[in-house]
């Protein structure tokens, strides 16, 4: 656990053969009796039971991550606050925000530029500018293990092993000068230890699954094209077969048609491989095409939650309803599309009461003056709007810590089934 | 209306720099064919749009028309005249007056060095427009009114405006010039949904108060459909299909056309209905420097038949201004098709047969 074992490189061997022994041995035996376990990263500050891992709901991989609390939900962000230092002041990026992602569940985050959901989404995993804080008394709980105290070093156990991420610019994001099978073939030969043979050999299955023939592993990234390219991007996200992926606007530079054929990609890897998601995006289609739920976010605090087929037919917050609106839609009518006049707000000295009230066009005095709480309503929609106070329609005042446990049924009642047998050819790792 | 722009036979072809032991060996140089036969007409102030994917020509066409790129053969006509020799910055200083172009990028358009002022005086600098400041500066603030900018942004620089706004200060830059034809390439792609319904707006707006005429060149079909009057499709340098913006979208009778409104994103969330009808081609668009034969786009089509790999089918005129490059409409022969049932395109109906289509 110290910094100079993991400089000397001892703690990723340790770490590998750590993760092996997960694979092959009865968990709650490895971890009692193997002393690396005591060596590793999670040895139990939190004062867990060695063997308190639970099942994997889906049932996709055999192994948790050793801390992980049993029947704990995969992902829940609490009240996450991340605030970026400027000369000027603190830009509060993102600003309370809390949400949950099931097993087998693509949610799909959006809104316009500045909204916060990259920076959301990069929290989870760390990956910030270094005058980035994220502030006391947000949680991360992946598997109920809070990733936000964890040091950068006891990090990177759950950095693309347990969440990783598919960068939009897939031209940028890889090496050009390395050919991509190797690219894919490196996570799998550090993180999990694995002989470059095998390495190699399943970076080869990986891009079949997603596509590419076997042979291309051989190619430069130059040589592939813009779709192959984020195919590629898509296979390394996978190579160490993680609980979730994270996916930063992994269409967007794409054509249309291969956009599709991404898109396509991504569902049947949920069907098949039962992929838990997160999708940021501008694009609202994209979301409408591969989530279960969406979160709408507006100058760093959620505007709305939900099932995609409740939010993106009835939406209830005026900001969604105008980004809905703003969409331009084959299927209605053509020249309709509405405008959202104003700017988002300088989230330095962001506007009091609700963020939104400059812009809304239903704006009250009440909206200028108190901030919205978030309001669950019965059919799974979490909306911050005065529009929709507690009380009306069912709805209900809630707080990070329900949204955490008490997201409303079904949608809470998943059952394990959900994704496929550990046999499935994205089982890498095994 | 009168036609402000045709062009007719275009042909842009790039030939493949060849290495020395390819001259060595006398081997053929090869040749990129990005442009490769394409008609077009723009009404005054008429907004077309010019749909395709990357690689499908319809960037090079823009720049044909402005004139930053010298076509291989065929002709332009501008108000009337020929212009396609025209060329050399003295000849053209008249025409890139009356013909602009928007670029994508407002972030890597702007000087981050200079004022918006200073960007938008720079054309009337340079030809000499506006010798007077005052006048110079009138104009300069009327053309940023225009494009709904308050003028005290004159004085200030790109980086203290949100993306929009820079895209409003590139379209002051091209109105300053008092311009016909405006040649929009992607001018909302790099921007957010909310601020590009209010640039198409202006760009429609500015229609009304001047006259302008649009060439709108996009990927996205969607777009294409909210602001142009016409649609093209291109697909690697040729026209599929063309026709009012309307019809393209409601019953397009080219393949191509009908697959990409299949694909076209909607944030209605489908039912797997919808999905199972969606028709997502195989592949990637071949590249300009290896056009297959026949139809150019035979190997990706759901419904080709014999006759598409060895005759490549010129465009009919289906009605209505509308053609498509299909031979299975040659003689009418593909149903225009209910919009409802369209995305699903099953094989073609035994009527369709390729003896019949022969």
């Amino acid at each position: 656990m110290t910094a100079p074992r993991e400089e000397l490189g001892l703690a990723r061997d340790l770490e590998a053969r750590d993760r092996f022994a997960d694979d092959e041995t009865d968990p709650s035996v490895s971890s009692a009796s193997d002393p690396v376990v005591a060596l590793g990263d999670d040895a139990a500050p939190d004062g867990l039971p060695p063997g308190g891992i639970g099942e994997r709901q889906s049932g996709r991989r055999g192994s948790l991550p050793k801390l992980a609390v049993p029947g704990a939900p995969l992902l829940v962000a609490k009240d996450l606050r991340t605030h970026f230092k400027l000369d000027a002041g603190w830009v509060k990026a993102v600003d309370g925000v809390s949400f949950r992602v099931d097993d087998g569940e693509a949610m799909g985050l959006a809104g316009e530029s500045g909204c916060g959901k990259t920076t959301t989404a990069l929290s989870l995993v760390r990956i910030l500018p270094s005058n980035a804080r994220i502030r006391k008394g947000s949680s991360i709980e992946l598997f109920g293990i809070d990733l936000v105290p964890k040091t950068e070093n006891q990090l990177r156990r759950y950095r693309w092993r347990e969440i990783s991420i598919v960068f939009q610019g897939a031209m940028n994001a890889l090496n050009p000068v390395r050919r991509v099978g190797e690219q894919i073939a490196e996570p799998i030969e550090i993180r999990l230890g694995a002989t470059r043979d095998r390495a190699t050999r399943q970076s080869a299955e990986l891009l079949e699954l997603v596509g590419i023939p076997r042979k291309r592993a051989k190619a430069y990234p130059h040589e592939l094209s813009g779709g192959m390219r984020q195919r590629a991007m898509i296979a390394m996200a996978l190579a160490c077969d993680p609980a979730l992926v994270i996916g930063d606007e992994p269409t967007t530079a794409l054509d249309v048609m291969v956009q599709a054929q991404i898109l396509q990609l991504l569902e049947s890897l949920r069907r098949d491989l039962g992929l838990s998601l997160i999708l940021i995006t501008h694009d609202l289609s994209v979301i409408a095409e591969t989530c279960d739920r969406t979160m709408i976010m507006y100058a760093g605090r959620v505007a709305e939650e939900g099932p995609v087929s409740r939010i993106f037919t009835a939406p209830r917050h005026p900001y969604t309803e105008r980004l809905l609106g703003a969409f331009p839609n084959i299927n209605s009518d053509r020249r309709t599309l509405e405008t959202i006049p104003g700017i988002p707000p300088d989230l330095l000295n962001p506007p009091e009461g609700c963020r939104f009230h400059p812009r809304c066009p239903a704006a009250m005095d009440v909206c200028r003056e108190v901030v919205p709480p978030e309001v669950l309503f019965p059919d799974g929609v979490r909306v911050a709007c005065h529009l929709h106070p507690a009380g009306a329609g069912g709805g209900m005042l809630i707080s990070a810590e329900d949204v955490a446990s008490r997201r409303m049924p079904p949608v809470a009642a998943e059952t394990p089934a959900v994704g496929a047998s550990p046999g499935t050819p994205g089982s890498v790792g095994k | 209306m009168t036609e402000l722009i045709r062009v007719s036979g275009l042909q842009v072809h790039f030939p493949i720099r060849s290495g020395l032991i390819d001259a060595l060996a006398r081997r053929p140089r090869g040749v990129i064919r990005a442009v490769d036969g394409v008609d077009l007409a723009i009404d005054e102030g008429q907004v077309l749009g010019l749909v395709g994917e990357s690689g499908s020509g319809k960037t090079t066409i823009g720049r044909v028309i402005v004139k930053l790129t010298k076509q291989t053969a065929g002709r332009i006509t501008f108000a009337g005249e020929d212009v396609s020799a025209l060329w050399g910055p003295k000849q053209l200083r008249d025409y890139r007056r009356r013909v602009q172009l928007i670029f994508q990028d407002p972030y890597e358009t702007l000087n981050p060095r200079q004022t918006i002022h200073d960007f938008v005086a720079e054309p009337l600098e340079v030809n000499g427009l506006a010798p007077r400041l005052a006048d110079r500066e009138a104009q300069v603030i009327s053309a940023l009114e225009s494009a709904g900018l308050p003028a005290d942004f004159a004085f200030r620089y790109p980086h203290e405006l949100s993306g929009g706004q820079r895209q409003r200060v590139v379209i002051a830059g091209a109105l300053v010039m008092g311009p016909q034809l405006v040649v929009a390439d992607e001018p909302v792609s790099m921007l957010d949904v909310s601020i590009r319904t209010e640039l198409l707006r202006l760009m429609l707006d500015l229609r009304e108060e001047r006259g302008l005429t649009y060439l709108f060149i996009t990927h996205d079909l969607a777009l294409a459909w909210v602001i142009a009057d016409r649609i093209a499709v291109m697909y690697l340098g040729k026209i599929m299909e063309i026709g009012p913006a309307q019809t393209v979208i409601s019953s397009p009778r080219n393949p191509y056309t009908q697959a990409l409104v299949s694909v076209s994103p909607s944030p209605d969330p489908p039912d797997a209905g919808m999905r199972a009808k969606r028709t997502i081609l195989k592949g990637e668009t071949p590249d300009a420097a290896h056009i297959p034969t026949g139809c150019r786009f035979h190997p990706r089509c759901p419904v080709a038949f014999d006759r598409c790999q060895v005759e490549e089918p010129p465009l009919f005129d289906l009605g209505g201004g509308q053609s498509a490059a299909c031979w299975l409409v040659e003689k009418d022969q593909l149903p225009v098709l209910d919009p409802a049932i369209l995305p699903g395109l099953p094989a073609p109906s035994p009527g369709v047969t390729p003896e019949a289509a022969t």
